[in-house]
């Protein structure tokens, strides 16, 4: 069964795009807390601010999709369905972890919902859509993978090997680049020759389109649009996503590469709160609904903290464990 | 249907017994396929998959654009959706530009995932050095990939290998590397026509003694056996043991025969300096160590990067004489 | 009274440096505030608060660098009574936390290896270098390496020399002698004896009439290169004695006294220049008089030329000291640790002697005992040396 073209602007439609981003933002809040107070390890990479761009674009999806995402997938993770408590065990490294643990923030995987990572290297997620598009056309299977990348990622040589790829073999793959203007710490006007990211997959003659990433509406919009394309085996589709995260890259990071006032004038176009605002000004959700949904989501949190509080470490006997597969007999 | 007029045994080459795996493999199961550079209309770089093309179409003998990184990823997730790809990537010197996503995804996803999404891939690859093509295209890095958990990597050095090593690598749950050392493809020989699968975790011992255990791989297998052969003429006996499996190591049959024949000498084209060699003598040393009458020697090459003239080299790789040599020092002769 | 501390902001931030705080006490702060700024190694960074409350009072001043985790503020919350007046806290050194111990991993299992070839015993390279060298049998030597292997402390058991003290010089190497390492060495082993072994002495004067008419008798009948030495009767006669007096041949160690199976007689060879080395002739009690003859001929020779090899200094069992044809009545032997005992023989000299009731003259040779009283008594001992006597009186049974 495929989504339909165009969001339906139901009521209750527009609250669950709120409620997903919202889930997101309090999810990530609460991450950079336990980070702080050394409850959660190694790099945490926050998708505050961005939320549009995953919420809006696995609406187009279907649970027989196929995503690959980032280092900064907890938001990805979630919107796709994951549980908020084996996501927060995943992060404090309980056996209970999405990943038994042995992934944390930057290696959330699951089976179930074909959620492929989770990918630490900047670009090294490409060729694995790539392939898993691949299998799917030469099944004929009428899925799409969804790709979602950092602008960071188009420097990399994985970039143009596997949009090429992808377009040869007119692959359904449905690439998401999550234009936040930092690669870590470079602005994309230093490493870029050509910032307007869409037209490079022009030069692949993959079709694209640049779309406000503030707008969970546009981008959700936007995805429907591609994914149509793709399921009507019209190749591989190209978003940009215009965003911003309103953290640092990580958590450790003085951002000495940005203006404070530059962060503080996109923050008043965030996601959240110019859908909330908008939403609130047309009479579509009151404040007792917002309300709702804090309440919910600040609920939903606390029982993932408490899960994960209460999970259990792996025993260290298992260590060179799931290194190998054992062959079925 | 049973002739009994058919021979039991083809006179054929590594290169044919390996084109026969693969059309064995893509007969047998719709999920396989090859994919690589040059594999389908050009026939392979080493002929190894001349007319398959013909046979299989181009969407199961896949010609790829010269992208390692992307091709071998790109294997990797179509075996994450349900196929089960023979990627070729044209040789070891190349495998360089996709080590990111071998080292980083292949070997990786399963642990990373606490064993959710494992890879079923298999990649061959040619390697080694012997035809004066320099520093570039002749190098052994099989040691490199030996080094990482999550993948395996074989060697095949004989006809029954080349045909039966790649159906249990398909068959095997985990990424699976196969090397075949670009000297041997040309290797000619008699085959069993019946011939099929043969296990990927066990070495074998080519010809046995009791005097010293020569170990050797790939390539450097029948330059061994003909030291072997030099050193009987002296009264010397030695056994010679092929790994076929450079990861896992069969330590067993490695420290069974030092144990008995006391003495060893590690054949390994890879450079001497942390190669897949001192790995070999290191589990020789843990393991049989009361074992021995004379330190562990190897026979490698120099260090150096193989240069184009081909008296260097021949200089450069490991030779039958070097290792007779080794094998009679280690017996004080 | 909720605690505000300093914030992990990376994988590897251990401490940070407050710079300056942004509320004051008093002041009101919500979730998600800034309230402080913190140098880092990567730069100055904003760090925020996750309570709500107001901020009762400031723990950490500006200008101090303090570990992760170290309690910065304390945050009151709304109802909470003020905490009690108390100076800030100004740590006097950074103490970075110790990184708790990884956690013990037990070694894999390995692959699972062939057994070692049955029978094999497991020796180390070195051992078997220093087993040539010593000359000692590697084989029925206990191991106590791993897995029972024969390592080199072994070899230096089984060769019988503590470190401590060297019971014969060191310096019989092939390449010379060197006399004053060698009497260095008898002072350290003498010393010891007498500061450790309880000797107790006994004499016995022996009738040697019957034993020289047989030595001049067989030697009448033999070249001279062929003779028998008194010296060689006495040494095979103390080792025939020891096969019924085992508690005079062995060694005394680690509190008790070992037996030796075999009987490896020491013999006092004087060396020219001062030296005294008693190497052993292995198996005494087994040779014949000829055989002793060639040991002891061997053995000065290889003695004065420097050419013992050191397991001979470490075998014996017990020493046999005579002084030969110009010396004194007795001599009083002090025991080479770790034996237990010491047989001295005086030189044989024309005495009177009660025979049959009528005195005559003979030649008498008096006879010692030194022992080791922890390993035998006064009782025993006069018997060895009465055995020692008799074994003497038929010579031909030598």
């Amino acid at each position: 069964m495929t989504a339909a073209t165009k969001p339906h602007l139901s009521r209750a439609h527009l609250a669950e795009l709120l409620r997903q981003m919202v889930r997101i933002r309090r999810f990530e809040e609460k991450c950079v807390e336990l980070y702080q107070s050394e409850k959660i390890r190694g790099f945490l990479h926050v998708y505050i601010g961005e939320e549009a761009v995953a919420v809006g674009a696995l609406q187009a999806l279907t649970p027989e999709d196929a995503v690959v995402a980032t280092y900064r997938e907890h938001g990805h993770a979630l919107a796709r369905g994951l549980p908020m408590t084996t996501v927060m065990a995943e992060m404090y490294g309980k056996s209970e972890g999405c990943s038994r643990g042995r992934g944390g923030s930057m290696h959330i995987f699951d089976a179930a919902t074909r959620f492929y990572g989770g990918n630490a290297i900047v670009g090294g997620g490409l060729p694995l859509a790539v392939g898993l598009g691949l299998a799917d056309k030469m099944q004929g299977r009428p899925h799409v993978t969804a790709c979602f990348f950092g602008e960071g990622a188009v420097a990399e040589g994985e970039f143009h090997e596997s949009m090429n790829l992808a377009a040869l073999w007119q692959l359904p793959v449905l690439f998401v680049c999550e234009n936040n203007l930092y690669a870590m710490g470079t602005a994309l006007k230093l490493s870029e020759s050509e910032t307007d990211i869409h037209l490079k997959a022009q030069s692949y003659r993959i079709p694209s389109e640049a779309v406000d990433g503030m707008d969970v509406v546009a981008v959700e919009a936007a995805a429907r649009r591609a994914v149509e394309a793709i399921r009507a085996g019209q190749g591989p589709y190209f978003l940009e996503c215009r965003t911003y995260r309103f953290r640092a890259h990580s958590m450790f990071d003085a951002e000495l590469y940005r203006d404070k006032a530059e962060v503080e004038e996109w923050k008043k176009h965030g996601p959240i709160l110019r859908f909330g605002t908008w939403l609130r000004e047309t009479g579509i959700l009151h404040e007792a609904d917002v309300q709702a949904i804090e309440v919910e989501a600040a609920a939903e949190v606390d029982a993932a903290v408490a899960f994960a509080e209460a999970g259990t470490w792996e025993p260290v006997e298992d260590l060179t464990k799931h290194v190998y597969r054992e062959a079925a007999r | 249907m049973n002739d009994a007029a058919a021979p039991a045994t083809i006179k054929t080459t590594y290169r044919e017994a390996m084109k026969a795996a693969i059309r064995a493999a893509l007969r047998s199961d719709p999920r396989a396929f090859l994919m690589g550079e040059d594999v389908g209309r050009y026939g392979g770089c080493y002929a190894v998959t001349k007319g398959l093309l013909a046979e299989f179409g181009p969407e199961r003998i896949r010609d790829t654009p010269l992208s390692e990184s992307a091709f071998v990823g790109a294997g990797i997730g179509a075996a994450l959706g349900g196929m089960r790809p023979i990627v070729e990537i044209m040789t070891v010197n190349f495998s360089l530009l996709a080590l990111d996503q071998i080292v980083n995804n292949a070997a990786t996803l399963l642990h990373m995932s606490g064993g959710q999404f494992n890879v079923p891939l298999v990649i061959r690859m040619a390697t080694g050095a012997g035809r004066q093509l320099a520093a570039q295209h002749s190098h052994s890095l099989e040691g490199w990939y030996a080094h990482i958990p999550g993948i395996k990597v074989l060697a095949p050095a004989t006809l029954e290998d080349a045909r039966g090593m790649l159906a249990t690598a398909l068959a095997d749950p985990n990424p699976v590397l196969i090397f075949e050392h670009v000297m041997l493809y040309n290797m000619e020989g008699e085959l069993a026509a019946d011939a099929g699968a043969v296990d990927i975790d066990k070495a074998a011992i080519r010809r046995p003694g009791r005097d010293v255990t020569l170990i050797a791989y790939g390539g450097t297998l029948f330059k061994t056996l003909a030291a072997a052969e030099a050193l009987a003429k002296d009264g010397i006996e030695a056994e010679v043991i092929d790994l076929r499996s450079l990861r896992p190591l069969d330590s067993a049959t490695i420290v069974g025969s030092v144990s008995r024949t006391r003495r060893a000498v590690v054949v390994d084209e890879g450079w001497k300096t942390g190669s897949l060699s001192a790995e070999v003598t290191a589990q020789i040393m843990e393991h049989a160590f009361w074992s021995l009458d004379a330190p562990v020697a190897r026979v490698c090459s120099a260090e150096v990067p193989i240069p184009y003239p081909r008296h260097l080299e021949q200089a450069a790789l490991p030779q039958p004489e070097a290792i007779a040599a080794a094998a009679r020092a280690t017996l004080g002769r | 009274m909720g605690e505000f501390r300093m914030p992990s902001l990376g994988a590897d931030m251990e401490a940070g440096t407050l710079i300056e705080w942004l509320k004051k006490p008093g002041e009101a702060v919500k979730r998600g505030d800034i309230i402080a700024v913190v140098e880092t190694q990567k730069g100055a960074i904003e760090i925020e608060i996750f309570e709500t409350g107001v901020v009762d009072r400031l723990l950490v001043e500006p200008g101090l660098k303090v570990p992760v985790g170290t309690p910065l503020a304390l945050i009151r919350g709304a109802g909470e009574a003020p905490a009690k007046a108390a100076p800030p806290v100004r740590p006097a050194a950074v103490v970075l936390p110790v990184p708790a111990p990884a956690p013990a991993i037990k070694p894999a299992i390995g692959p699972i290896m062939p057994p070692p070839p049955a029978g094999a015993a497991r020796v180390s390279p070195a051992a078997r270098k220093l087993a040539a060298e010593r000359g000692v049998a590697v084989a029925g030597i206990k191991g106590t390496g791993p897995s029972g292997a024969v390592i080199s402390a072994d070899i230096e058991r089984a060769a019988g020399a503590p470190a401590a003290a060297p019971a014969a010089p060191a310096a019989a190497k092939r390449t010379g002698l060197d006399l004053a390492e060698m009497r260095r060495a008898i002072a350290a082993a003498m010393a010891r004896s007498k500061r450790e072994i309880p000797h107790y002495y006994l004499s016995h004067a022996i009738d040697m009439k019957a034993t020289l008419d047989w030595l001049a008798a067989t030697n009448a009948e033999r070249q001279p290169p062929q003779r028998l030495l008194l010296a060689a009767l006495l040494l095979k006669a103390v080792a025939l004695a020891l096969e019924q007096f085992p508690e005079f041949n062995g060694f005394y160690t680690d509190g008790a006294f070992r037996p030796s199976e075999g009987i490896h007689v020491g013999t006092a060879i004087a060396i020219r220049g001062g030296g005294l080395v008693a190497p052993a002739i292995r198996d005494a009690d087994e040779k014949t008089l000829d055989e002793l003859m060639a040991s002891l001929r061997d053995l000065v020779a290889r003695t004065r030329a420097g050419r013992l090899r050191s397991s001979e200094l470490f075998e014996p069992t017990i020493t046999v000291s005579s002084l030969g044809e110009r010396g004194v009545e007795s001599l009083y032997g002090v025991i080479y640790p770790p034996q237990v005992a010491i047989v001295g023989f005086g030189t044989p000299a024309p005495a009177p002697r009660a025979v049959d009731g009528r005195v005559e003259i003979r030649p008498i040779m008096t006879a010692t005992l030194a022992a080791d009283h922890r390993a035998s008594d006064g009782h025993r001992g006069a018997l060895f040396l009465l055995e020692i006597e008799r074994v003497l009186q038929q010579p031909e049974a030598l």
